[in-house]
Parts: C-alpha cells; sequence; structure tokens
C-alpha cells in the first residue's frame, strides 16, 4: 500500500481535474447569464418550455445522460457529424468532449440561482435606470449584475463543485486517457475497483479537502462582498 | 385466533416444498447473458431458484467483504476469489474454473477486420477501445496481445479504455472507436458473429481469462447455493456456456 503519496497519474488528473471545473464555471457563467436573464424576464410563450430543458440534466442518471452524448458525438450523431465535417473529427474522449458534457450536465445549477436571483431583484430598478437614460445593455451590466451577485457566486460555486464532483458523464464519454480525460473521480474510482483503497483514500481526501478550502473561500469572499455593498 | 390460524395456514399453503430454495448469486457483468439462460435451467433441475445481481468484480468483492447477502460468487478472474478465501469471506476448497473467457477485435464495420488482425498494423484506425488493463482481465489480455504482436508501444496513443469490457464495446458499437478488443460472448450469437467483423485472439497470445466461481461464507449452510455450484459444472450447462462464446475447462 502506498497510502499518503500521490502517483504522477494522480496528480495528473487532480490538475486535468481542476481545468476542466475552471473553464467549465466559466463557460457556464456565459451561457447562463444571458440564459437566466431571458427565463427572469421574457415574456416569450417559449419561456416555460426552455425553462423545463434546462432542468432536464437533473432527470437522467448521469452515465445515461453520458451514453447519450456518447451517441451524440459519435459517428452517428448529429453532433459527430457535424465535427467531422468541419474536419475537427469526434469529441469523444477530448478535452473539448468532457468540457461539452460538464456544461450540458451541470446548467441547471448554474442557471437556477441566477434566474432566482434576477427574478428577486424584479424589473423595477432596471426601468428606473433606463428612465434615467442608461441603455438596456448597461442597465443590465451596472444595475442588474450588480444586484444578481449572490446569484453569481452561488452559481459559480455548484458549477465548479458539481463538475469536480462529476463521475458519470465523464467515464461514459471521456475513456480514462491520463493527462486528457482522467479525472480524479474517474481515478478515485479506478482504485476503488481495483481494490486499491490506500490510494483511493489519499485521493478523495485530497479531492474532499481541496474542495472544502475553494468553497468556504468563495464563501467568505461573497460575504465580504455583500457587506461592502451599501 | 382461529383468525390467525387461517391466515398463517393461507401463507402455508403457498410455501413451496421443503426441498426448494433460493440462491443469491453476484454474479461479473460479463457473463450476465449467460446467467439469464442459466437461471431457469438451474430451476428446471433442481427447483431452486437464483437470485443474481450483477455488477463489476471489484465492486461485488468490495459489496462481499462489506457483508452483501450474496451465497455464491462467479467472478470475472481467478484472484478475486483468492482474495476472498483468503481473508475469509468465502469457503475454502470451494473454487472452480466455470468459464474461459475469449477475446475477440471487433468492429461494427462488417469487412474492417479481417482473419488474422492485421487490421492492427495499418492506420485504417485512429481509435482503438480496450477495458482498462487495471481492473478487467480482458483489458489485461488486450494488452498482453498487443505486446505480443509487438503493436502495444505503436498503438498505445490510440488507446481508449472503457472502465470494463462493457464500456469498451460501447465505444465501438456505437462508432466512437472504430475497433476494440472486446468479449467473444459480447458479440457472438449462436455461435457466430452477430454483426460486423471480428478476429478471435488465439489464446496463446494473452494468459487465459479464466472466471471462478466460489462460496461464499453467507452460502456456505445452504443447499441451494452448492447446487449452484454443482450445476455449473453439468454437462447442459457447459454446453450454454460455449454457447455464448466462453470456453470451458477441458474442453
Amino acid at each position: 500500500m502506498t497510502a499518503g503519496v500521490l502517483s504522477p497519474a494522480d496528480l495528473a488528473a487532480i490538475g486535468l481535474t481542476l481545468r476542466l471545473a475552471a473553464a467549465t464555471t466559466l463557460v457556464l457563467l456565459l451561457v447562463a447569464l444571458p440564459l437566466a436573464w431571458w427565463l427572469a424576464s421574457s415574456c416569450s410563450r417559449l419561456r416555460a418550455p426552455v425553462a423545463a430543458l434546462v432542468t432536464l440534466p437533473l432527470v437522467l442518471p448521469p452515465t445515461v445522460l453520458g451514453f447519450y452524448l456518447l451517441v451524440l458525438m459519435g459517428p452517428d450523431g448529429p453532433l459527430g457529424r457535424f465535427t467531422q465535417s468541419m474536419g475537427w473529427g469526434l469529441l469523444s474522449f477530448t478535452f473539448t468532449g468532457l468540457l461539452i458534457g460538464s456544461v450540458v450536465y451541470s446548467l441547471p445549477f448554474a442557471v437556477q440561482p441566477l434566474r432566482d436571483a434576477f427574478e428577486a431583484a424584479g424589473r423595477r430598478p432596471l426601468e428606473v435606470a433606463q428612465t434615467l437614460g442608461a441603455t438596456p445593455l448597461q442597465a443590465f451590466v451596472t444595475v442588474a449584475l450588480p444586484l444578481a451577485r449572490p446569484g453569481l457566486l452561488t452559481a459559480a460555486v455548484l458549477s465548479f463543485a458539481h463538475t469536480i464532483g462529476e463521475f458519470g458523464v465523464v467515464l461514459m464519454i471521456g475513456g480514462n486517457i491520463p493527462g486528457r480525460t482522467q479525472v480524479v473521480s474517474t481515478q478515485i474510482y479506478g482504485h476503488v475497483e481495483a481494490m486499491d483503497y490506500g490510494n483511493a483514500h489519499t485521493l478523495a481526501a485530497v479531492l474532499l479537502l481541496f474542495s472544502f478550502a475553494v468553497l468556504l473561500a468563495l464563501s467568505l469572499l461573497g460575504r465580504r462582498r455583500l457587506r461592502v455593498l451599501p | 385466533m382461529s383468525r390467525w390460524l387461517v391466515l398463517l395456514s393461507v401463507c402455508l399453503s403457498f410455501a413451496r416444498p421443503a426441498a426448494a430454495g433460493e440462491v443469491q448469486a453476484a454474479v461479473a457483468a460479463n457473463f450476465t447473458a449467460p446467467m439469464q439462460k442459466l437461471a431457469p435451467l438451474f430451476e428446471q433441475q433442481t427447483g431452486h431458484r437464483v437470485v443474481a445481481s450483477y455488477g463489476s468484480t471489484g465492486k461485488l468483492a468490495a459489496q462481499i467483504q462489506n457483508g452483501a447477502p450474496f451465497e455464491v460468487f462467479l467472478a470475472a478472474d481467478d484472484e478475486t476469489p483468492a482474495k476472498l478465501e483468503r481473508n475469509g469471506a468465502a469457503v475454502n476448497g470451494t473454487r472452480f474454473t466455470y468459464a474461459i473467457g475469449r477475446l475477440v477485435l471487433w468492429s461494427r464495420e462488417p469487412g474492417r477486420v479481417d482473419g488474422n488482425g492485421e487490421v492492427l498494423r495499418g492506420d485504417s484506425f485512429d481509435r482503438l477501445a480496450i477495458a482498462d488493463p487495471r481492473l478487467a482481465p480482458y483489458g489485461a489480455a488486450a494488452v498482453q496481445t498487443l505486446r505480443a504482436l509487438g503493436l502495444h508501444e505503436r498503438l498505445q496513443p490510440r488507446l481508449v479504455t472503457g472502465e470494463n469490457i462493457t464500456q469498451a464495446h460501447q465505444f465501438v458499437a456505437t462508432g466512437n472507436a472504430q475497433l476494440g478488443f472486446v468479449a467473444l460472448s459480447q458479440v457472438q450469437v449462436d455461435g457466430r458473429i452477430a454483426e460486423g467483423s471480428a478476429w478471435v485472439v488465439p489464446a496463446r497470445l494473452h494468459e487465459s481469462i479464466v472466471q471462478h466461481a466460489v462460496l461464499l461464507a453467507i452460502g456456505q449452510d445452504k443447499p441451494a447455493a452448492r447446487a449452484l455450484l454443482e450445476f455449473l459444472r453439468s454437462e447442459p450447462a457447459r454446453a450454454l456456456i460455449r454457447k455464448h462464446g466462453y470456453d470451458v475447462p477441458g474442453g
């Protein structure tokens, strides 16, 4: 048993997991901000179906969701056909493929807190801003976004944490390639399956401690910012 | 009081004859299809019923060590049952080979894989799926085969690894990998390759994929558990196992 020492493969998995979680969080915020804003403020008849659609990734078991992503990205799937026709090859077993999978998987966790925050702030402050001469974009950036900051923080924390803990989707579309698609969760699982419990415990402890530290820091940071708000 | 007696006698009238029992079996995932065919045959021949739970050998072993109510274990390897025997979770001396797995190089496209595996030497594919060699005996056998062919280093960058042999098969079946080393039992129906093209890897290219069954401590005093192990060695069971793409000990 080599408990206490992380192997190079474990370290590579940690690095990859952090990159994946950071990239996923970034992409998710960029996607979820306009989407949540639209869901909170639109009067369109499409609003309810889109809201339901965004929640759907919660319904499927992650490995099943991963399986359909695998089919979607495969040579017969629409996404796979598209990427092949563009000369990019297939997305399965690549970092980009994992990123797409993670974004889909965590989408509800990013959209819901943002939507709640936008709805809580209401339309009134924006209308006031626009009365004072702000363009809709200016009003969004200078008024709606700061008001929605708690929601933004929650969305970021949930996306990040959810991606770090992601397992089923990665297992299905990743192919467990060291340094490219082998993340901490699949690595821990591999240790457990191989009955190498010592390494599993070490890696799990590192993952938990690190995640706790990040979540704690974000939470403290968020509270301080909030207090500064007038 | 008399009402209870009536209820009791009604319940008893539904009970099976004393000889028939139920056996809880933990079965390696690769043996799912044959087990589903073996179960009714076992019931027909002995009157006992088998309740099977399927999963990866490692996961099932972890559950067994932590008190899972399994009485018989049909593993995908020989090491795991031996380990359980050593730490007392399995009954000493009850271990035997019930099936020997055959490895096959498979593509879902007809004509892609030739009868000698020469396709591996070319560049007509960019992904070769295997099961995780650390976790799955079929994965280890795939790597040994590549080494024996002198191709392991060259093909290493093209390997994609499934957590188990089911996933490796999935990668190939969905076309995400053009080729893959899978179990013959996964692609063979009624004694022939059901779809695509395949090369049955000669058994001399890798260590044999021996699958052991063992009686677990919980099943020690259960006649149904011992009967299942006995049944697996019977000729009708062996014929059925062979038909599913496994070898059986002694031909």
